[in-house]
């Protein structure tokens, strides 16, 4: 197993035998920062190799992706699992989002196996966090007048995750990789070292989740655990029609698999008051988040590969 | 040596608790109610919302205070009620405290 999985499970196992361990809350911020940079960085100087010209149907086909998955989140969850509309809306939209934390976890695993991914991957991530935030908040309170799309925009659009990508990105791919070397010891090479800490971290939040979980029973864990493989199903297809390679196609299903925990909270908390936060964070933490890196990431990879394998 | 006494003047402070990611909507609205100034702080602690230990983004809560006229803390209190109260984890008081220099409040 990966050593960053073993600090997962090892922060995962203090948190729920309540050992004392407590990472400062400024640690936190600072390894997500230092992933976001990493991951941008990353595709960046990939992108910088490349032309940008195919990247445009790539960006609007995810934009759709992104869409269908919280819609259809949405519809499961409320005439399957009988959620009320808000909260219905709220949790859809933390589905149809992405986890940067999954990605990087992702990014790993195809790196140690020698797997190759597009460098696309990085705008492809940022691109998808936005779209089911808005969705999510159209089917929570339909469109009125008193909705302020020029706050909610800027939330969406100018959160921490999507700017740091961005900028990660741009610094990238105007630099290149020859001028990325100096930098490159602390943003590459440590990489998974941080993953690990950070995963760590991680853990510990996931054994808070049990709580909420132990109360909502096994319905939030089937939505956590069917919810993903049913939209890696369409990111697979999704990559499919890109003709992205065995290691996109997989990365891409990743990405629909994965929940946000990051940028799609706070916007819900502003925008959808009445749902209940305790809820989506159990199923995208406690459920959908530890199924996906222990699990989930083998699993799309090799649906991946039989799918690459079914087309000549 | 005769000591010159304080002169203070009555004023009221407005203390809310809530979770951090209301601030910036709080910002807002206190620079639209006319509030001269305030001041926020990282806090923890448990509820019936349960632990809010800061350890991330979701699970912190801020303290703002305000001091200023009480005409102007009752409006606010008021507003916080009917916008915050239902749906978020808040808790807001007013006290009564003594400020000098207060044409600052």
């Amino acid at each position: 197993m990966d050593p960053v999985i073993l600090f997962f499970l090892f922060g995962l196992a203090a948190g729920l035998l309540r050992s004392e361990l407590k990472l400062p809350g400024a640690l936190y911020d600072s390894l997500t920062i230092f992933l976001l940079l990493a991951i941008g960085l990353k595709g960046g100087q990939g992108l910088a190799t490349q032309p940008l010209a195919p990247l445009v149907p790539q960006i609007l086909a995810v934009i759709v992706l992104g869409c269908v998955q919280t819609l259809l989140a949405f519809a499961v969850l409320r005439w399957l699992f009988g959620f009320d509309r808000p909260n219905a809306a709220a949790t859809a939209a933390h589905y149809g989002s992405v986890s940067v934390a999954t990605f990087a976890v992702a990014a790993a695993w195809f790196a140690a196996r020698a797997i190759p991914v597009e460098p696309q991957m990085a705008v492809i991530l940022a691109v998808m966090e936005v779209p089911a935030i808005l969705v999510g908040i159209v089917l929570a309170r339909g469109v009125d007048k008193d909705t302020d799309w020029k706050a909610l925009g800027h939330e969406a659009f100018l959160g921490k995750g999507v700017t740091l990508l961005l900028g990660g990105m741009a610094i990238g791919w105007a630099a290149g990789p020859k001028g990325l070397e100096p930098v490159s010891a602390l943003y590459f090479d440590l990489f998974k070292g941080i993953l690990a800490l950070f995963l760590l971290e991680m853990g510990l939040i996931v054994s808070r989740q049990v709580g909420e979980l132990r109360r909502r029973g096994l319905s939030l864990i089937a939505f956590g655990i069917g919810m993903p493989v049913l939209s890696a199903g369409l990111g697979l297809g999704t990559g499919w029609l890109l003709g992205l390679s065995v290691g996109g196609m997989a990365m891409l299903a990743t990405l629909a698999a994965s929940a946000s925990y990051i940028a799609v909270p706070a916007a819900m908390r502003i925008a959808v008051p009445q749902a209940n936060p305790a809820v989506s964070l159990a199923g995208a933490l406690g459920v959908t988040f530890p199924f996906n890196i222990i699990a989930g990431i083998p699993l799309y990879h090799w649906m991946a590969s039989r799918l690459a394998g079914a087309t000549p | 040596m005769t000591a010159t006494p304080l002169h203070t003047e009555r004023r009221t402070l407005l203390t809310v608790f809530c979770e951090a990611s209301l601030e910036p909507l709080l910002v807002r609205d206190m620079d639209r109610l006319g509030v001269g100034g305030y001041t926020i702080s990282d806090a923890r602690g448990k509820g019936s919302r349960g632990v809010r230990d800061a350890s991330w983004d979701e699970a912190r809560n801020i303290r703002v205070e305000v001091i200023c006229a009480r005409a102007q803390a009752e409006a606010l209190l008021a507003h916080l009620q009917a916008r915050y109260y239902a749906n978020y984890a808040m808790v807001a008081y007013l006290s009564e405290v003594e400020v000098l220099r207060p044409e600052k409040f």
